[in-house]
């Protein structure tokens, strides 16, 4: 039984990681329909700047600061000068723009001394806290009140702000939007910032639990695809809900499965086959916008 | 063909003589429109020349069927005619003092002209508050004394302000529309079709609306509709407008009597009996001014 709470409680602290990583694919699909493949890039990019200052000897917290700055501003960038362009064109090309962006985020990155081999952060997160037979490391805790809080604070930004209402009006509908005056060009560059700035925080925050290496980081990435397929891909609820199930599902599935599995690896599956599972039976995802149809 | 331009209304491209709702020189607030001509796509030439006036404080209306050009002259106005991939080749659109044809569509709603869209375009999944609070973007003042702003206008969406704008009817989400455009403080209100879809008492309804705020605050409005009769009634002056050009103009009261309007738009011969659809023939013989 204390091997299942055990199971449950590491399943809530991934979820909620892999919900922070979900929040930025959430918020671009949302506002502009893209969907994009190198959020896994970007979670990668933000941890490796932020290992890249707290080795040249930077506070860790300071560093993180600068690289979700940095990636908030590397999401603005790649809206301006790949995404701009592309507003209009058919689908399957703004995938691809996605794609090679990935590909040239993964070279920039082999580039650099980090990607190559495991590294953590030199900080140091000791201790566990106990009760009830769960132990929770403290870089764990740590992760799930960072994810609360941004959660949180884009729930409000997206309920409370003008800006927030703004975006959730251009997803609903562009041209009603542009007739109110609303720059939708502003509304793009917001999404990926806050995209840019969110995946580095989940970047740092899975650094901090499972040390950094750019496969781990950037196959977040993919991970990201059961957890908004499940939650609906545009809904930040569902991201959180979406994240918390397939992270209890893969926890659940190696604690349980992989000993009865020759080879393992179970927990690393099942999140892929209940994508598949509600794209079948729930399309739209638990929470995703279904089209309101008036009769 | 057949059909000679009546005397109340002036030649197609001028403007008509000055009648005491539409001013012969442009004052300040007029919306002025030259000659305007737009092409979609580079190819297809849908305005050809089209010049008119929304004098200041009045309700203009401008006429015609479908494919007329009427959407895409609010299109040109509003800045919009980028997405759909068409832009102004020639004529010049003028409002205070500044030539507005080549601004972006953000530039002409803060310039203080704003378009409702056709269909109404509400934004669906939004509650009702939040549409008209999306309506805030620019930011041109406090939102929260707009919300009452608007409220008081139009109570009854007050009372649904929690509820999905896409689960309310036909009529509150054009109400809703014109209050979404209402909040970005305009001093010219593009109506796209506001009858569309919509039964002939909740089209009397909006078009009361229209004029009591016309009325309240002196707000500018252009209207373009195919059901000629309601919109003559709620309107000054009015436009005609068929393939691209504006073929008949005049005071609005003028225009409900025209003999071609009449037949043409509201259905009534000049002996004043209804005109049975057996008779298409000869509306489309009798049609063409040009």
């Amino acid at each position: 039984m204390s091997l299942l709470f055990q199971l449950l409680a590491a399943g809530v602290v991934t979820g909620c990681i892999y919900a922070l990583a979900a929040l930025g694919f959430v918020l671009i699909y949302k506002s502009s329909r893209v969907i994009n493949f190198a959020h896994g890039q970007l979670i990668a990019v933000g941890a490796f700047i932020a290992l890249a200052l707290t080795q040249r000897g930077l506070n860790f917290w300071l560093s993180a600061l600068i690289a979700m700055t940095l990636t908030f501003f590397l999401g603005v960038v790649i809206e301006r000068f790949f995404l701009r362009r592309m507003v209009g064109q058919p689908i399957i090309s703004v995938i691809m723009v996605t794609i090679g962006l990935a590909s040239v985020l993964d070279g920039l990155m082999y580039l650099t001394p980090y990607a190559s081999s495991n590294n953590s952060y030199p900080v140091n997160f000791t201790g566990s806290i106990s009760f009830a037979g769960i132990s929770l490391s403290s870089a764990e805790l740590f992760a799930v009140a960072a994810t609360l809080i941004f959660l949180g604070g884009f729930t409000y930004f997206f309920n409370k702000s003008t800006m927030g209402v703004s975006m959730r009006a251009v997803s609903d509908d562009q041209m009603a939007a542009m007739s109110v005056g609303t720059s939708v060009q502003r509304v793009f560059a917001l999404a990926w910032a806050a995209a840019g700035l969110s995946a580095a925080a989940a970047g740092l925050i899975l650094g901090l639990k499972s040390g950094l290496s750019l496969a781990g980081l950037a196959g977040i990435g993919l991970k990201v695809f059961p957890v908004v397929i499940l939650g609906g891909l545009d809904s930040v609820l569902g991201a959180v809900v979406g994240g918390i199930i397939i992270g209890i599902v893969e926890n659940l599935a190696s604690g349980y499965l992989d000993t009865l599995v020759p080879g393992g690896g179970t927990g690393a599956v099942l999140p892929f086959a209940v994508l598949l599972v509600v794209l079948l039976v729930k399309p739209y995802g638990l929470f995703g916008t279904k089209e309101i149809e008036r009769v | 063909m057949t059909a000679t331009p009546p005397s109340t209304a002036a030649r197609p491209g001028t403007l008509a003589s000055p009648g005491t709702t539409s001013a012969g020189r442009s004052v300040a607030g007029d919306l002025d429109i030259n000659n305007l001509e737009v092409v979609y796509h580079d190819v297809v030439q849908v305005l050809r020349g089209v010049s008119l006036r929304v004098p200041a404080g009045s309700i203009t209306s401008l006429l015609g069927t479908n494919g007329a050009g009427k959407t895409t002259t609010l299109r040109a106005i509003s800045g919009l005619l980028r997405s759909e991939n068409g832009k102004v080749s020639s004529g010049t659109i003028r409002y205070r003092e500044r030539d507005i044809q080549t601004l972006p569509g953000t530039e002409v709603v803060r310039g203080g002209v704003v378009m409702v869209p056709e269909g109404r375009r509400v934004f669906k999944h939004l509650s009702v508050e939040d549409n008209l609070r999306a309506g805030a973007a620019l930011g041109k003042g406090n939102w929260k004394t707009d919300l009452e702003r608007i409220y008081a206008f139009f109570p009854k969406l007050e009372t649904m302000r929690g509820k999905q704008a896409g689960y309310t009817s036909g009529g509150e989400q054009q109400m809703l529309a014109i209050g979404r455009a209402l909040m970005t403080h305009p001093e010219v209100l593009l109506l796209d079709e506001p009858s569309l879809g919509l039964a002939p008492m909740l089209v009397a309804e909006i078009f009361e609306n229209v004029r009591r705020i016309n009325q309240e605050t002196g707000l500018s409005v252009l209207v373009v509709e195919q059901n000629a009769n309601v919109a003559l009634r709620n309107s000054d002056y009015g436009y005609v407008m068929e393939g691209g050009k504006i073929v008949l103009e005049g005071r609005s009261s003028e225009l409900v009597d025209n003999p071609d309007v009449k037949e043409f738009y509201l259905g009534v011969t000049a002996h004043g009996q209804r005109k049975s659809f057996r008779d298409v023939k000869s509306y489309k013989r009798r049609k063409r001014w040009m």
